[in-house]
């Protein structure tokens, strides 16, 4: 009964976020100037007063904000000005497969590469090997996206040719741009695995059980992992987020027809409805993995509850 | 030990060999595409719309010339000449204010219907319309009441100059003389669209349907739409209806919109495009040291010039607009600062085949500049009252901005402030001309000079700098009632030589395209406005010995 009230309450909470996200980009993005039909070749006075009217841009703000709700209840994310003849729920469902496939194999990777990282580091805490593992993944934190992907590109692409550099059609370029975002968020994950790791094994039943006889390596992955990776699993859906979000830098470098082109080149298009409408896919995925988080943590540990 | 981490490894290697083996190939994409003779081009963006009606872009415009084609349509290898389209032959009046289209029996759309000249007065119908709201609908005020209608002064269309006597008569009456009409039509707003494919998804007014989609859409050009996916590609495979199909030399064209120059470059030495739409510049003395055959330079029919402001001070005084004009060094932006083998624009239209000799008056001349300056009234750049060069966030545009700073301080002791800002930002900020001096580009819409001269008319759309010259409007219009092209094209001039001497705007440089293309890729000739009709590009490899056609 608890629970469902918890459950209940939060999924308000998450509503109302929703809510004032839907608000606060509507409003946002009609006070930059600029507008979806200027361009470098102007569009004369009369014709942009027609536009305005046939795209109900002349009604007030705020009626425009009534009628957007209504329809963003009903589904209907309306057109996009930067893809004529798209809808914006077309444009998303041709992107948000995309980047849900670069976001999630990058996780994927990053998983595969940093919990053995972090477990390793963990196990010879403060010798060299340690030391070096964690210098290395500092550096992968410090070097941004933007100069993994042409590296990447360069040479497992062109040099290799082990992939494509760009494009989408049957091509490879995805796997470069999951393993770009991979790498980055890998480095995260080692140093929290190990972090995590470190805390377990300092405990009494690991003492326990090595006073046993238990070997190292079980004492590691039988006794130790399962605790050990708890905070990662807690990691995994702000990660999700982060990687869906910040795919933008990895789309524009493979050339990938995934939604975080849209959602900044929606901006400087003024795409209204588009703007709008990838803010609000993102802030759902967003709501969701927390409010998940939120109730697994709540099941996992029920002193949670109390304090949400 | 926990089986779970073995079998993660296991899946980890299962999946890299996968993807190992699945990417390793002998056969490069572009080796396959010539033997397939399907091209494979960088363009830009991606496209606002297949709708001709809707864009205005050249990327837009490029996919489009495969999929439609107009009365007249363009030569491969020569600006000033007209290849036949839809119309067989065309003649004019003796004063150009009515031109006779006449249409070829065979041409057809893509599901096999006629074209008529019904279709083509439908579509400046449906371009004109006031409910349609075309963006770039003023490109057919040539058309007699175009205007009128189009800004709702008359509401029935049979007023439009443009009548279909028959079938196979399209008969264009002038608003005035327009002896350059076969080249404006081929410009996307000028081609048609299909009537009952149109009226399938929608009304003929309304401006986003599904018509434009794989499937539905229905052209007339040599190649018909199979493929579009928003940021991934545009693919156009053979019209086997098209008049001429027997002589469309590719079977097929890709389209690939890559923003980012970088990326598009990368795909080409990866083998993936025969052609990029742009290479970044700072690469482009690499491809230069190497002589390697696949980098192109050719002019381009656009300039870079600053507009000013003639509305406030100071740059509403013309002696201080010659000053600034008169202090650029053109030569220097073009060697150190562009570096794409551009010209110093020393006038504002840019050099062409079709005749138009245009004045080249303007140059670096400090001692001039510092002339203009003290006639404008300022003993020295320290008395100017403080102005700004606003420009659209981009590296490039910086760079030119800072370098002209840097030369009207030593030339003229001026201190101006430069200000980027977003794009739109900066369109609004131009529009409602807020701005001193602010950073422009044009590029030609048809071959001709009025495509550049027309924008400094008073009251144009695109004038936004505040100048008005009754002269210069008299002879814009005068030279339309011009008996012969020299004579045109030297009223023309005179009225260049207004706008150069009266200088509401400092030309910079003339564009031109730097590109990638591979050596497989036949009879891409060079093009001053770039429009390239693609049936007549074949696709042979470079190994074999092709011959290339004139």
């Amino acid at each position: 009964m608890e629970t469902a009230r918890f459950i209940a309450s939060r999924f308000l909470q998450s509503v109302f976020a929703l809510f004032c996200i839907v608000t606060i980009t509507f409003f946002l993005a009609r006070l930059a100037p600029g507008g979806p039909f200027l361009d470098e070749k102007a569009v004369p006075e009369h014709l942009l007063e027609k536009m305005n009217e046939k795209y109900g841009f002349d009604k007030p703000l705020v009626v425009q904000f009534g009628k957007y709700l209504v329809s963003l209840v009903r589904g209907d994310l309306g057109p996009s000005f930067g893809n004529k003849g798209y809808s914006v729920n077309e444009v998303i469902a041709q992107g948000l497969p995309v980047s849900l496939l670069l976001g999630v194999v990058g996780l994927g990777i990053a998983l595969l590469i940093g919990i053995p990282i972090g477990v390793f580091a963990a196990a010879k805490q403060n010798t060299a090997t340690d030391y070096t593992l964690m210098a290395v993944a500092m550096i992968g934190i410090c070097l941004p996206t933007f100069v993994i992907a042409p590296l990447l590109g360069e040479w497992l692409a062109i040099r290799l040719g082990w992939f494509d550099v760009a494009f989408w059609e049957g091509s490879s370029a995805w796997v470069l741009g999951s393993i770009t975002l991979g790498l980055y968020y890998s480095a995260y994950i080692a140093r929290l695995t190990r972090g995590s790791m470190l805390d377990v094994l300092n405990q009494d039943f690991i003492r326990t059980a090595r006073s046993k006889g238990a070997g190292p390596l079980k004492i590691l992955f039988k006794h130790a992992f399962r605790g050990g990776i708890t905070p990662v699993v807690a990691y995994l859906g702000p990660a999700l987020a982060g990687l869906l979000g910040g795919s933008f830098v990895v789309e524009t470098v493979f050339g990938l027809p995934g939604l975080g082109q849209h959602f900044i080149k929606a901006a400087t298009n003024r795409d209204y409805w588009l703007i709008n409408g990838t803010v609000t896919v993102f802030a759902v995925l967003i709501i969701v993995m927390n409010f998940l988080v939120d109730v697994v943590q709540a099941w996992l540990d029920p002193r949670t509850k109390s304090k949400g | 030990m926990d089986p779970a981490p073995l079998r993660l490894c296991v899946i980890f290697f299962a999946l890299a060999a996968t993807v190992f083996q699945t990417s390793c190939r002998k056969e490069r994409k572009v080796d396959i595409a010539t033997r397939e003779k399907i091209l494979l081009l960088g363009n830009g963006g991606e496209p606002k719309a297949l709708d001709p009606h809707l864009v205005s872009s050249v990327g837009d415009a490029n996919i489009l010339r495969s999929l439609l084609e107009g009365l007249t349509t363009f030569h491969p290898s020569d600006d000033t000449k007209h290849e036949p389209g839809v119309a067989e032959r065309w003649e004019a009046n003796d004063d150009f204010t009515e031109w006779k289209f006449f249409l070829r029996n065979n041409a057809k759309w893509s599901n096999g219907d006629p074209v008529t000249a019904h279709d083509f007065v439908y579509s400046y119908n449906r371009i004109l319309h006031p409910e349609m709201a075309a963006p770039y609908a003023s490109m057919l005020y040539f058309l007699k009441n175009g205007e009128a209608y189009n800004k709702e002064e008359i509401t029935d269309f049979a007023e439009v100059g443009v009548k279909a006597v028959n079938d196979h008569l399209l008969v264009c009456t002038m608003e005035r003389p327009t002896p350059f009409l076969p080249d404006v039509v081929k410009h996307t707003t000028w081609l048609p669209v299909h009537q009952p494919t149109i009226e399938k998804y929608g009304t003929m007014t309304e401006a986003f349907t599904d018509w434009q989609k794989p499937g539905n859409h229905v052209g007339n050009g040599s190649f018909q739409l199979t493929d579009w996916r928003i940021n991934a590609h545009v693919k156009v495979r053979r019209n086997p209806h098209y008049w001429d199909a027997e002589n469309v030399k590719p079977n097929g064209i890709n389209f690939y919109p890559i923003p980012n120059s970088y990326t598009e470059e990368k795909a080409f030495r990866n083998g993936l495009l025969h052609y990029t739409y742009i290479i970044p510049s700072n690469m482009i003395s690499r491809y230069r040291e190497e002589n390697d055959p696949s980098l192109r330079s050719e002019t381009y029919a656009g300039v870079y010039f600053y507009r000013c402001n003639t509305n406030q001070k100071p740059t509403d005084n013309a002696d201080f607009r010659r000053a600034l004009a008169y202090a650029i060094n053109q030569e220097t932006i073009v060697k150190y600062v562009k570096m794409g083998g551009e010209q110093p624009a020393y006038g504002y239209t840019p050099p062409s085949e079709v005749g138009y000799k245009p004045p080249n008056v303007i140059g670096h001349d400090p001692e001039k500049a510092k002339a203009f300056l003290k006639k404008a009234g300022y003993e020295s750049g320290e008395d100017v009252p403080e102005f700004t060069v606003l420009f659209n966030t981009t590296e490039e545009h910086k760079s030119i901005a800072v370098a002209i700073q840097d030369m009207w301080k030593k030339t003229l002791g001026i201190d101006v402030k430069i200000q980027n800002q977003e794009w739109k930002v900066f369109q609004q900020t131009l529009f409602d001309m807020k701005y001193d001096v602010g950073r422009a580009g044009w590029i030609g819409d048809y071959s001709d000079p009025t495509t550049f001269l027309g924008m400094w008319q008073t009251g144009d759309s695109n004038n936004y700098t505040g100048w008005s010259n009754e002269e210069y409007d008299r002879l814009l219009k005068e030279s339309s009632f011009a008996r012969n092209p020299e004579e045109r094209y030297r009223i023309l001039a005179e009225a260049e030589s207004i706008l150069l001497d009266e200088l509401p705007i400092l030309p910079i440089y003339w564009y031109t395209r730097v590109y990638l293309i591979s050596p497989d890729v036949k009879n891409w000739h060079p093009l001053l406005l770039d429009n390239h009709p693609y049936k007549h590009i074949d696709l042979i490899p470079s190994g074999e010995s092709g011959k290339e056609e004139g």
